[in-house]
């Protein structure tokens, strides 16, 4: 077997250095009732070729992003990722290194995941940030709880513009956390009162911007009401491209952001791994969960970096720490290190200014569908947008022409029937002004 | 040493920070021209870019290929980090990850333009549940501690469900410190069971602290000191007898697989670390993923989605209304890591049942060759065989002047990882050392002789030479101390270092 490389002979070398007769005498431990004679009944081992035709089947029967006319969105953001990007990911030292417990022999990946801290810092407007959480929704949560322990107090407000798996995974990790979630409902017209419901027990309010449903909000009349209750503003950010074009949450008065950072440098992957990102103030450092790669120098007085603040983490604080988090993102934080620094600030803006001009020309071009109806006149590159039917039927029948045509509201929120016609529709760079118009000639036809 | 003028040495390249590079000119992208159209920004475009570095993409390259040049990776040296498993990533993974049909699929497409996705993560569910003999499992959490967090989020809810409010979680002083942590932040209390001199759980200790507000035991199986906990049958049905559930981690779960049937062993949840028995790439840390095996008494509660399938194919079941399922809720964005669940399928079929049974056979073999030749020099902390991995406490460096972590730090520069150090904490000055199935005999005597010749020389008295180590690396001893004191956590462009 091509992954194992002792000999038989060295099987019995080792045996009989060991002082035993076989390898069963070393499982003597295991209760003779738990011990299996045998192989488990499942297929032999395969040859290279064999599991390559097996799983490339698998694979041909997805119907890929790059081969049509493609428009989703819903927080997950297909983007064309440079070729570099690749190249440097696969390097063995970064993809076959351990968590850099030893920093010495991992100031790469230190360096790097420093890096991408200030990366993130300087896209989020924010002072410092983490060295990655498992997805944005994660961190959303552990977001919320932060905030809980900053002002040690336990209401958490969630905006119906949160993305909906934003929303339920906060609710869950946190249900028999003593805190206590209100999820207001799904908003598609941006009507809710945020302001109204903040009150001395509020930890914090989060929002999203871009919101789910597409609109850009000022929100630094909300951050100055939560500071002046005493609460914070969490802002999650589900497309990482904003930050280059529109004002970021730092800005805006945040105190904590968290966003997705797939995308950049992250392929879509059916949506995992993800990249969770996690900003925050200063001042709040030693409440933040997950790693962080500190600079310091070595014995000769050299400039390096290492783990910091690792009192806050479950290896040293067990049941204390401030998150159980353990491996987070390490590699996607690489891909997402090396794309910005491809991208560069200008660059950045220029691939926003990108994706939002193609939404610009989407929205025009949707004027023509007669039915469809635009919900909101600012957004970044993603448009809610209402069709005479429900849109998860409207999706299926452009399924079946072979476009993929956006994501149905109602798949995150079947029991509300008031947002079965709404479809959000994203373009980026990777959409096409053809692909645009096979889209809208198609829903001329299947959304009526 | 003479210093060089650029502060490199040879292959020892000095590589500054990207933000100390580059100028606004240069890009590493080319990107078309926008449609000339009005914008729909409200008046909210970004005030102050950025303040990212423009670099083209040569440098760009030279700079991370330089920074990989510092890492050790398992590709280019022994990696014995006990409790880590770090063996080899077998690039087949890497390839068939990144068929277009894998990784250019969005998660919320219509099910229909999925259905190779779908049966991918249920064929992997097969494979996990096959091995394990426990029914169910819950696909999306996203790392061990995840898989953690979800398996007690799971029991909290099947016991919440029957109406009880169980409150403690019996986790043994020897476990990794994500269990007590995950526990917590299901609202559990942590109640810790000490080990006995045997390096196994105190049963009499343990079934001391049971009673009905017990929800759970946690334990690790093969142990955190590389043992296999041989009363565990009795630890079950202990647990049982009083209505709380065994939830094991199945971090090591890489020393038994293909050997032991952990249905047997009356384990009710278990995670399973892809990254470690399954092949797939630790990448600096993570993406990991950490799918949870379930009884049936805790299937109902697991965490959606769920893939099922019937006649019309493949779906994802993503609300609990209609499904028949109670679900503790959602604990991951999107449907789980599934690019780490390819990687692993792949692995999983390239080395099949047989070669699954072989490895777990051969990683045993392995560690208990290196307790067995280093045992005279070193001080194993427990008798008789171990599983996966080696354990050695500090007795033999007494009285040398040379810590657990200076003798580590010597083994860099014999052109070795170090093992892991101070883990677990039931023994002083810890050093536990896996070595995998995927290393050779060569390779594991090499790290022998090197370890046996630290051994003697710092039991001689060359303590100097362990205190100054490693000297053969990019950076000497780092600071640490001075980096929690005054943390320095990004770039900032007002202060020029």
């Amino acid at each position: 077997m091509r992954y194992l490389p002792l000999t038989e002979a060295d099987r019995r070398d080792m045996l009989a250095a060991i002082g035993v007769s076989s390898v069963d005498d070393l499982f003597r431990d295991v209760p003779p009732a738990a011990r299996r004679d045998g192989p488990v009944d499942l297929p032999r081992h395969a040859g290279e070729l064999e599991v390559e035709r097996r799983l490339s089947a698998l694979a041909g029967r997805n119907l890929d992003a790059g081969s049509v006319p493609f428009f989703l969105g819903a927080g997950a953001y297909r983007h064309h990722i440079p070729a570099a990007v690749d190249a440097i990911i696969q390097r063995g030292e970064f993809l076959t290194s351990y968590t850099p417990y030893q920093p010495e022999v991992a100031q790469g990946t230190l360096q790097y995941l420093f890096e991408f801290q200030t990366q993130v810092a300087m896209i989020t407007g924010m002072d410092v940030a983490n060295a990655s959480m498992y997805d944005g929704a994660t961190a959303c949560a552990e977001a919320a709880a932060m905030a809980c322990r900053i002002t040690r107090r336990k209401s958490i407000l969630l905006s119906g513009n949160l993305h909906p798996h934003y929303r339920s995974v906060t609710a869950t990790s946190l249900q028999y956390s003593g805190f206590t979630v209100d999820a207001l409902d799904p908003d598609p017209l941006d009507l809710e009162d945020l302001l109204g419901r903040i009150d001395s027990g509020t930890a914090c309010v989060v929002v999203q911007n871009p919101g789910f449903f597409g609109k850009i909000k000022d929100l630094g009349a909300l951050a100055d009401a939560c500071h002046d209750a005493g609460a914070l503003l969490v802002v999650a950010v589900t497309e990482p491209v904003s930050l280059g074009l529109i004002e970021p949450p730092g800005a805006m008065g945040a105190d904590i952001v968290v966003a997705e950072g797939l995308g950049i440098g992250n392929a879509l992957n059916f949506g995992g791994p993800g990249l969770g990102l996690f900003a925050t103030r200063d001042k709040y450092v030693r409440q933040m969960p997950g790693r962080l790669a500190g600079q310091t120098v070595d014995a000769d007085g050299r400039r390096g970096w290492v783990l910091t603040l690792s009192t806050r983490e479950q290896h040293i604080r067990r049941e204390k720490a401030t998150s159980n988090i353990c491996t987070n993102s390490g590699l996607c934080a690489l891909a997402f290190t090396v794309h910005m620094a491809l991208l560069g600030g200008e660059g950045l803006t220029r691939l926003a200014e990108l994706n939002h001009a193609k939404a610009v020309q989407l929205a025009g071009k949707l004027r023509s569908v007669p039915g469809a109806r635009l919900l909101h006149q600012t957004f970044f590159n993603e448009l809610a947008i209402t069709v005479p039917r429900p849109a998860a039927e409207v999706v299926a029948r452009l399924a079946d022409r072979r476009i993929l045509g956006g994501v149905p509201v109602s798949r995150f929120y079947p029991s509300y029937p008031e947002l079965a016609p709404v479809l959000l529709l994203a373009a980026t760079e990777t959409t096409r002004e053809e692909d645009m118009d096979q889209l809208v000639a198609a829903l001329k036809e299947c959304a009526l | 040493m003479t210093e060089t003028i650029s502060g490199s040495r040879g292959l020892s390249i000095e590589e500054p920070l990207l933000f100390e590079q580059g100028s606004p000119g240069q890009c590493g992208v080319d990107l078309e021209t926008p449609p000339d159209l009005p914008d729909h920004l409200g008046g909210l475009r970004r005030r102050q870019p950025a303040a990212l570095p423009g670099l083209a993409e040569p440098t760009v390259v030279r700079h991370f290929t330089r920074l990989s040049q510092k890492n050790f990776g398992i590709d280019s040296v022994f990696y014995p980090l006990g409790s880590c498993t770090m063996k080899h990533n077998p690039r087949l993974n890497e390839k068939l990850a990144r068929l277009a049909g894998f990784a250019d699929v969005h998660p919320f497409q219509p099910e229909s333009t999925v259905q190779g996705a779908l049966a991918l993560i249920d064929l992997a569910a097969h494979w996990l549940k096959t091995l394990t003999g426990l029914p169910a499992i819950a696909m999306s959490p996203a790392a061990g501690a995840h898989g953690e967090f979800c398996g007690l989020m799971t029991i909290r809810a099947a016991l919440e469900d029957r109406g009880e409010r169980r409150t403690r979680v019996l986790v043994p002083e020897s476990a990794h410190g994500t269990n007590p942590a995950s526990a917590a932040a299901c609202g559990f209390t942590v109640d810790p069971i000490p080990a006995t001199s045997r390096g196994r759980v105190d049963v009499g200790a343990l079934k001391a602290k049971l009673g009905d507000d017990v929800a759970a035991v946690m334990l690790t199986n093969p142990n955190t000191c590389g043992l296999f906990e041989n009363d565990i049958l009795e630890i079950a049905e202990a647990i049982h007898g009083v209505g709380g559930f065994f939830y094991g981690d199945g971090a090591n779960f890489n020393a038994i697989v293909g050997r032991v049937t952990v249905a047997d062993l009356g384990i009710d949840a278990m995670h399973i670390n892809l990254h470690k028995t399954f092949s797939t790439p630790h990448g600096g840390g993570g993406p990991g993923a950490g799918p949870t095996v379930l009884s049936d008494a805790l299937a109902p509660y697991a965490p959606l989605p769920a893939v099922v399938h019937d006649a019309g194919g493949f779906h994802l079941v993503e609300h609990a209304a209609g499904s028949g399922l109670k679900p503790c809720g959602r604990i991951k964005g999107f449907h789980g890591q599934f690019g780490v669940f390819v990687r692993a399928l792949a692995y999983m079929m390239s080395m099949g049942a047989d070669g699954l049974r072989q490895a777990a056979s051969d990683a045993v073999l392995n560690a208990n060759y290196l307790q067995a030749r280093l045992s005279g020099e070193l001080t194993p902390s427990f008798d008789g065989p171990c599983m996966h991995e080696a354990l050695f406490d500090d007795r033999f460096l007494k009285d040398s002047g040379v810590t657990t972590l200076d003798f580590a730090k010597a083994l860099i520069d014999e052109g070795f990882h170090p093992m892991t150090m101070y883990f677990p904490l039931v023994v002083h000055g810890a050093l536990l050392m896996e070595p995998t199935e995927t290393e050779s005999k060569e390779t594991l005597d090499r790290f022998i002789d090197s370890v046996r010749g630290l051994a003697q020389r710092a039991k001689q008295g060359n303590a100097a030479e362990f205190l100054s180590a490693p000297a053969h690396t990019p950076r000497r001893r780092l600071d640490e101390t001075a980096a929690a004191r005054t943390p320095e956590l990004r770039w900032r462009p007002e202060k020029k270092v």
